[in-house]
């Protein structure tokens, strides 16, 4: 079977794309239920912000990594 | 511009718009001694690393009983590590860690912010090598904390198997848990800071490329909207850049801190 599709141009864009799917939907989740938890319970807004942030960053370092991968695959190939 | 000998060639020779690429981030040897070269970033996290023992020792050297000036600014961040960082990290001994905690805060910061310094504009940890270095040092010292505190094969025993689980579970379990915590975790500690700066010293560079290019480089009635988009964006970025420089600071020192406390107490 010959070629059925082909994607010219920077393919790291569309890898980018794909790896932010995942931690936006993390994130998105993570603040807000944050910011419900913050709202009900006011008073416990220094522990829960620790909490946010320390899911946000776990989060964020798939999207990070995915943002990084294409600029390595590029330096080396 | 000595500051700009590395690639300001790449941007002004190029005629047509062209989006910032891995270029922004190689410099050129200023100097070369032997095998080494001396470059932009290294200049950099030495002025760095004088700014921050200057400041520690203005702050620290002769403490007054009423706290002013570089003091005042000292003891602000000492606490705002303290409590923000350390304890809650920690525990109650976190105390102890907190020289190396503050440090690390306050240096990897100021790497930070010499993205927006003007003549400096390149943030240090925008280079891999630097952030990364800083993560082998708290994993090594994690490494040795928990080892010390737990003992060898309980340091071990406790990560990767967490208790209060079913026995049938750990099979999977551990082999995730080891790669959580002794791989994956000190590659995304220095990815994590090494990503945030890159990205965002890309992102200001092409609006500032676009705001350039199109009102300095090859001016058009099409391209001035363009243009003046690119060169407002730039100072908006800048702005958020800033709130993320200390965002990554403050959440490389909150991981340095949870990986220390990880390893001084057994998860229960």
């Amino acid at each position: 079977m010959g070629l059925l599709a082909e994607v010219s141009g920077n393919i790291g864009s569309i890898g980018y794309g794909l790896a932010a799917i995942g931690p936006g939907i993390g994130i998105g989740i993570i603040f807000g239920q944050g910011v419900q938890a913050i709202a009900r319970q006011p008073e416990a807004y220094n522990l829960l912000r620790q909490n946010m942030i320390l899911g946000f960053v776990f989060a964020e370092a798939l999207a990070l990594i995915g943002l990084v991968m294409p600029f390595v695959y590029n330096a080396t190939g | 511009m000595s500051s700009l000998s590395g690639n300001a060639g790449t941007l002004l020779a190029a005629e047509e718009w062209h989006a910032p690429g891995l270029w922004l981030f190689q410099w050129k040897p200023l100097v070369e001694i032997g095998p080494f070269g001396i470059t932009k970033p290294m200049i950099l996290a030495f002025i760095v690393v004088l700014v921050v023992i200057g400041f520690f020792w203005a702050a620290f050297s002769k403490p007054q009983p009423v706290p002013k000036g570089a003091q005042m600014w000292g003891e602000y961040a000492y606490t705002f590590v303290r409590d923000q960082i350390a304890r809650p990290m920690i525990g109650k001994d976190g105390d102890k860690y907190l020289p190396l905690l503050f440090t690390l805060f306050v240096f990897v910061w100021i790497m930070n912010l010499m993205s927006v310094i003007p003549l400096a504009q390149f943030p240090v940890t925008s280079r891999i090598a630097y952030p990364a270095a800083l993560a082998i040092m708290v994993y090594l010292y994690m490494l040795y904390l928990g080892f010390k505190h737990q003992g060898f094969l309980g340091f071990f025993k406790n990560k990767l198997f967490p208790p209060g689980m079913p026995k049938w579970i750990y099979i999977i379990l551990a082999p995730l848990e080891f790669l959580t915590n002794f791989i994956v975790n000190p590659f995304t500690h220095a990815v994590r800071l090494f990503g945030n700066m890159f990205a965002g010293h890309i992102l200001i560079a092409m609006f500032a490329i676009t705001g350039y290019h199109f009102l300095v480089v090859a001016v058009s009635p099409l391209g001035l909207p363009l243009g003046i988009v690119g060169a407002v964006m730039t100072v908006v970025m800048v702005a958020f850049e800033l709130l993320i420089q200390a965002l990554q600071a403050y959440v490389f020192a909150m991981l340095a801190a949870n990986y220390i406390g990880g390893a001084v107490h057994a998860e229960h």
